[in-house]
């Protein structure tokens, strides 16, 4: 037993340079893999919502009716769980944290003036083929279940 | 025991051939305390009460105890109109798990040594789990 | 004059808000003088119900919710839920995922104690000490922000395997990293260990016999610290098996047991973390994972506060029906309790530290 043991490490701390770094002054160098923020290239998603069923906290709003990828950035848990069910890589983890904000926000990214344009016209054409599926389908048989599964079809697509 | 098996298949429970991968054994709820006496004399310490939903108004009460790394369990299947006897007499820590079973679940608990009369957890609405 | 004045009874409320406790956690103190003779703790601040959300997740997108019931047990409480869903589901994971996985639980078990010892400088007033032992745990939190991408939850695990593989430069940097810190640590813990100050502070403080201890069904340090050898990673889950390693224990029962045998598993961490780097194998990191769970499991994992358990039941669907967690500290609070009975209340904010409390895993 003695005292004063942490004498030295306390002159040695007093000489030294500080162990924190200066952080507005000189910005944080986050690693490669750190997970900060969840970013949507929107160009490339199709809307397809499975990264708001697999979202834990509910984070993630995909409406096709108004062509929007919401996120709440604040309710996030960056899980990075959306970046791997994403089936055509449009999300990304950026590797820096959300930027402070007075409230609680949501970002909303919308599909383009074209992009909705594209997408309208292909829903037009698939509309246009099941109907005429159908119609043939019932020209043929009318049998319920055909077009049971041709309305569910529709529904999906939809 | 037959009542016990009743209970079983009216919940859902794994089905099909499921195999046993840890050592429980049923036991119908009056038998409860008799059974903990035992394997208290044998020097077994409890290690944890859990409730498990199984269906509606169907809870089983799953009691694990440990000796070294020996584990082995007992379960009771009881309902709301259920009065399950308190194992704070013969294990005295109890009391934490089995508040927690009232206070998530509902269940009445008998003769506890601490009751804090469903304010151990501080829930917005009584009972979430049940 | 003899003293036959009436000892007066009071109740002390100690908690939900005190310095020394990071989380919530409230006692009743019923002292006598000076002299706590009952306390009766109460607990439900911050209970969010996480058991009952896995009735409405994917049991596959339930590991990253189960790892965030807390943030420094997390990568156990991950670990105990896949293991369990794992063991339902009859599969083996590849051996670089157990042995990645120890690595990854002995870094949390030590960046836990090292924030233990830096909370406990805190409690007996010792500062530099406290901003030392924080500044060590930095260096921890470095490398496992490298190798994970989260500084204190990992979200690596999932149910077969791991999400994320590591570079053999990570592996190299982790193992100068233990060195590194094997050399720093030792200023801390000696000081720890050897001062006077620090000493009349905690030896002969909340003494917990071991045959106490056992009836109470404590478990972790505070269990070792009474003299009971009982580790459950000598059951050799994941890669312990194949570890060489001998659990710590110590014979006082005393805060100064508790925070020799926290110290002491400090260095074992870093020494397993350099036998698996060692022994890394090569090879996949994940097994495919086909249908749902069908059966129930109870998996029992070592935290760096004791031993955890982890009641999967399953029912065929990909939802699962229950899942508990039975964290260390819910098991230590009677213990806590007994050993405050007796003590003086400027102990008893020591005392509770000295089981690790970790409120917001107890609560879930």
């Amino acid at each position: 037993m003695s005292t004063l043991n942490y004498l030295g490490q306390s002159l040695k701390n007093l000489f030294s340079r500080p162990a924190t770094e200066n952080y507005p002054a000189k910005p944080h160098i986050y690693e490669e893999r750190y997970r900060g923020h969840i970013e949507n290239d929107i160009s490339r998603c199709i809307l397809c919502g499975n990264c708001m069923r697999h979202c834990p906290s509910s984070a993630i709003t995909v409406s096709k009716a108004e062509y929007t990828w919401r996120i709440r950035p604040f309710s996030c848990v960056q899980c990075n769980e959306c970046v791997e069910v994403c089936p055509v890589k449009c999300l990304s983890m950026v590797n820096a944290p959300t930027k402070p904000g007075t409230q609680k926000s949501i970002i909303v990214n919308r599909y383009s003036s074209e992009q909705i344009a594209v997408e309208q016209e292909r829903q037009k054409a698939i509309a246009e083929r099941i109907a005429k599926a159908k119609a043939a389908a019932a020209a043929k048989s009318p049998n319920p279940a055909d077009t049971a599964q041709a309305s569910k079809e529709n529904k999906s697509c939809v | 025991m037959t009542e016990n098996a009743g209970g079983e298949s009216k919940g859902n429970t794994p089905q099909g051939n499921v195999e046993n991968l840890m050592d429980i054994r049923d036991i119908p709820a009056e038998r409860l305390l008799d059974e903990v006496t035992k394997i208290h004399f044998d020097e077994w310490r409890l290690v944890q009460i859990c409730a498990t939903k199984i269906a509606e108004n169907r809870y089983e009460i799953l009691y694990t105890f440990g000796k070294g790394y020996d584990w082995k369990n007992l379960r009771i299947t009881v309902s709301h109109e259920d009065k399950v006897s308190s194992i704070t007499s013969i294990y005295e820590v109890a009391y934490l798990y089995e508040n927690e079973i009232h206070d998530l679940f509902g269940i009445e608990i008998d003769m506890m040594n601490y009751d804090f009369r469903g304010k151990l957890f501080r829930t917005g609405v009584p009972h979430p789990f049940a | 004059m003899a003293d036959n004045s009436i000892k007066k009874i009071s109740i002390v409320p100690f908690g939900p808000q005190h310095p020394v406790l990071p989380e919530p956690i409230h006692l009743d103190l019923v002292l006598q003088d000076e002299k706590v003779i009952d306390a009766l703790p109460s607990i439900g601040f911050v209970h969010r119900g996480l058991e009952k959300l896995v009735e409405k997740r994917d049991f596959q997108d339930f590991v990253l919710v189960a790892e965030r019931t807390c943030g420094i047990c997390s990568f156990g409480h991950g670990l105990g839920y896949v293991e369990a869903v794992e063991k339902i589901m009859h599969l083996e994971t590849t051996p670089r995922t157990k042995y990645l996985r120890t690595m990854w639980a002995e870094l949390g078990r030590m960046h836990n104690h090292l924030m233990w010892l830096g909370l406990l400088a805190d409690a007996f007033g010792f500062e530099s000490l406290f901003m030392e032992t924080w500044r060590l745990r930095e260096k921890v939190l470095d490398l496992l922000e490298l190798t994970t991408g989260g500084r204190v939850i990992f979200s690596v695990n999932k149910v077969g395997g791991l999400r994320k593989d590591v570079t053999k430069g990570m592996l190299d940097t982790i193992m100068a990293g233990m060195t590194v810190l094997t050399k720093e640590c030792r200023v801390a813990t000696d000081t720890f260990l050897g001062d006077r100050d620090v000493q009349s502070r905690m030896r002969g403080v909340g003494r917990l016999s071991p045959e106490r201890a056992e009836e109470l069904g404590c478990c972790g340090p505070f269990l070792r610290a009474s003299g009971v050898r009982r580790d459950l990673r000598l059951l050799g889950y994941e890669a312990y098996g194949e570890l060489q390693f001998e659990p710590i224990v110590s014979f006082d029962g005393d805060c100064y047991a508790r925070c020799e045998v926290r110290i002491k598993e400090l260095y074992q961490s870093m020494d397993l973390v350099r036998q698996c780097i060692e022994k890394m194998p090569d090879g996949p990191i994940e097994v495919p994972v086909k249908g749902n769970p069908n059966g129930e499991y109870m998996a029992r994992i070592e935290q760096p506060r004791g031993e955890a358990l982890y009641y999967v039941k399953a029912n065929g669907t990909k939802f699962l029906t229950r899942y508990r967690n039975r964290t260390p500290t819910y098991s230590n609070i009677p213990g806590l309790v007994e050993t405050i009975k007796g003590a003086e209340l400027a102990d008893v904010a020591m005392m509770i530290l000295t089981i690790d409390p970790c409120i917001s895993c107890t609560e879930r």
